[in-house]
């Protein structure tokens, strides 16, 4: 038996959802929309049934794109999600506007279950509902007290689910056919018809004593004041940044640790060869690659599924609302792009939050321009290099100055470029912010820890194969090459090393810079040079811009290959100096001020993440929105690095 | 008489009296904005920012231009 589980925003449907499904759920996709299908096991005895959790909503005529997938799924008896049975969570402290949603579904003729939740709130608030009013109206339909967060309901749920009575035909509105999708004023008349007869019977289902003002109207107050509710705010940021961005360091470095050790056990257990390479510096390193984002994507997720529970985050964008607007930007923007300054892969995960779908696409455009955790090892390396450690008006670090200036940079590029898509993008849609401010609660934690799970599982198994993928792409071009080259040049390097009486280690690290120079990514380093050249950069660095398209931070390890020192931090040391005494032909220094910003430019700018690729194309679902990133941010990177070049050469 | 919900004061008690043609506005009947429901205006986000009403039980927020569509007329304080 298929179910739809349909309901109102804040109703607490995704209690009730995972009260009923617990951890046997997984993601799916709806047609022709962005919004995730959740679907989970419903298991009645011995029978298994299949849940689909619908995105909530007030009416089943859709307001927005992502709501369509419910009028098309209920409206269409052909279509691929049609339900045998449906199931609408109802929220019991406000059942005149609940019961429009679980009308309109009834009198389409399912077996209809009213799950009337959240019966506590409706006690606090000194609403007293009438169940057997309730069944008067909808003879046809069970209806079932619940209360999802303290999980009280289920196995009154499951008892009925399966033995809801068949439909005779009887309804609600009586001779009200359902609307076409578009045809906006007769679902304009049915929906004021439908309230008129639900406000008739409403002093029968419904009776409130004495109004209540709820407690947490002082809480708000202070939330949204204008200036503690801004402190506030700043300072739940910084505390959830502190974990991601500091705390989620420490399981990350962990991570790093055991993959290389277990690249390095497996060299040594396995024959040499082309298969041991592949598996210990292409498949392990490129599943290291995609575990390592795990803590941070864990560690964000699980703090804005609290603020989201607890209802705090309908209050940032209560605040922040008109600060994003001019930048086209909505108040739900702000987390996004805060967590982008730790890792643009969260940040763009969670910009699901943005019901607007312009507003959204906006903010996942300009995400991976604020300066992310990857680019720090590069922008320290390159500041290192060209920046005097000088103290300027007085007071100030000049090398602080311009990792300061880098990370202003990346921010203000993000809101210009907002503003330019603004204009752009263009939608049938007009923006809106209708928002429900849910009351205050505590956060359930079973909610916040499946939304971890969920989170994480999607990143692993949907980006995850494409980060693989590409990082396999990738060693191979850096380990092959057309092999007489390759194996002339690491003789010569092996050679060479001996007669200079070098060590082991150092003859080691030759023949890799000798052998990366004459691989495919060698060849390409090369092949772009003429390219490169006006933004002041020479082959080295072209082969390191090519692998660091994995990951921004792949720069300083590859600088290390290229430049044969070894690749750990003790000896960042002798990298500087490398770099620093490397010439051009004509005997110049390659690393001039000129060169190490351009640099430093270009990576404020290029969209060097293949794993920000591959999670903006599971957000969007398509791969025209992240060619159109990586293209806007490498004009971008290549212009501003050559007008950089251009104006302190 | 008649004023646009974005006119009343914090704390002022209105009845919905029209909304005005628009998109948005079969979505603000069916979030429960329907003409004669009572609205309490709770508090306004600073800079110009949403607004936030009661509508009978539930609180929303909305744009201020949003707001503009919405032709209310004021009350004493609350009936039920």
């Amino acid at each position: 038996m298929r179910i739809a589980l349909l309901g109102n925003p804040n109703t607490g449907k995704s209690s009730v959802f995972n009260m009923l499904t617990g951890l046997r759920q997984h993601v799916g996709n709806f047609p022709g929309v962005t919004v995730d299908k959740k679907v989970g096991k419903l298991i009645v005895g011995d029978e298994s049934h299949e849940l689909i959790d619908f995105p909530g909503t007030y009416s089943i005529y859709p307001r927005s794109k992502d709501e369509e997938v419910v009028y098309k799924s209920i409206s269409n008896s052909e279509s691929a999600n049609y339900p045998d049975a449906v199931i609408v969570v109802v929220d019991a402290s406000n059942l005149e506007r609940n019961l429009l949603l679980f009308s309109q579904i009834y009198d389409l003729q399912f077996p209809t279950l009213m799950v009337l939740n959240m019966t506590d709130l409706a006690k606090r608030k000194n609403i007293e509902y009438n169940v057997e009013a309730l069944q008067a109206l909808f003879p046809e339909a069970k209806i079932v007290e619940s209360n999802a967060r303290v999980k009280s309901g289920k196995q009154n749920i499951l008892d009925v689910i399966t033995k809801l009575p068949s439909r005779s035909g009887s309804s609600f509105l009586q001779n009200t056919p359902i609307s076409e999708i578009d045809d906006v004023d007769s679902q304009e008349a049915e929906t004021k018809v439908r309230y008129a007869s639900i406000r008739a019977a409403k002093q029968k289902f419904e009776k409130t004593t004495e109004r209540i003002i709820p407690k947490t109207r002082g809480i708000d107050k202070i939330l949204v004041h204008p200036i503690f509710g801004y402190l506030i705010f700043t300072l739940v940021l910084l505390i959830v940044f502190q974990f991601v961005y500091v705390f989620a360091s420490i399981p990350m470095d962990l991570i790093d640790g055991t993959f290389s050790s277990l690249s390095s056990w497996m060299s040594n257990a396995m024959p040499e060869g082309y298969v041991s390479d592949l598996i210990t510096q292409g498949i392990i390193p490129g599943i290291g690659g995609v575990v390592i984002f795990i803590p941070q994507i864990a560690l964000l997720f699980f703090f804005i599924s609290i603020l989201e529970e607890t209802g705090y985050l309908s209050r940032v964008v209560f605040i922040m609302d008109r600060l994003m607007r001019p930048f086209g930007l909505n108040g739900k923007s702000v987390v996004p792009l805060m967590s982008s300054v730790a890792c643009a892969i969260p940040g763009v995960m969670s910009a699901r939050t943005i019901a607007d779908w312009k507003e959204r696409m906006i903010t996942i455009m300009v995400a991976p321009l604020m300066s992310c955790s990857a680019r720090i090892p590069v922008y320290t390396l390159l500041i290192a290099l060209v920046i005097p450690s000088e103290t300027v008006f007085g007071f100030i670090n000049l090398q602080g100055l311009v990792l300061f200036g880098l990370y202003a940079l990346g921010t203000i590029s993000a809101l210009l470029i907002a503003i330019i898509l603004k204009v752009i993008i263009k939608t049938k849609e007009k923006g809106f912010l209708l928002l429900e401010m849910p009351s205050y609660k505590f956060p359930k934690w079973q909610n916040v820890g499946l939304t971890v799970w969920e989170k994480v599982k999607v990143f692993v198994w949907d980006a995850g194969k494409i980060i693989l993928a590409i990082s396999i792409v990738l060693w191979g071009l850096a380990t092959f090459g057309p092999s007489e080259n390759m194996e002339k040049a690491s003789v010569i390097a092996k050679e060479k090393g001996i007669e200079q009486g070098l060590s082991e280690e150092e003859i080691n690290q030759n023949v890799a810079a000798a052998k990366l120079e004459y691989s495919y990514i060698g060849i390409l380093g090369k092949g772009i040079e003429p390219m490169i050249e006006p933004l002041g950069y020479d082959w080295k660095i072209g082969i390191s811009l090519i692998t660091s398209f994995a990951a921004r931070e792949v720069f300083v390890g590859s600088m290390a290959t290229i430049y044969a020192v070894g690749d750990d931090s003790e000896t960042s040391r002798t990298l500087l100096d490398k770099m620093r005494d490397a010439k051009r032909e004509d005997g110049t220094p390659v690393y001039t001020l000129a060169t190490g910003v351009s640099l430093m430019i270009f990576y404020v700018f290029a969209m060097q993440c293949m794993a920000t690729l591959a999670v903006v194309k599971r957000e969007t679902k398509s791969w025209k929105w992240p060619l159109i990133q990586m293209g806007y941010m490498g004009v971008l990177a290549y212009l501003g690095a050559f007008v950089t070049y251009l104006i302190l050469a | 008489m008649n004023n646009s919900l974005s006119n009343i004061k914090n704390g002022e008690f209105v009845i919905v009296r029209e909304i005005s043609e628009s998109s948005l506005k079969v979505k603000l009947i069916e979030m429960g904005l329907i003409l004669g429901k009572q609205i309490e205006v709770l508090y306004r986000a600073p800079f110009g920012g949403p607004i936030a009403i009661d509508v009978e039980g539930y609180v929303l927020s909305l744009r201020r231009d949003e707001a503009q569509m919405i032709e209310v007329e004021r009350i004493n304080s609350a009936q039920s």
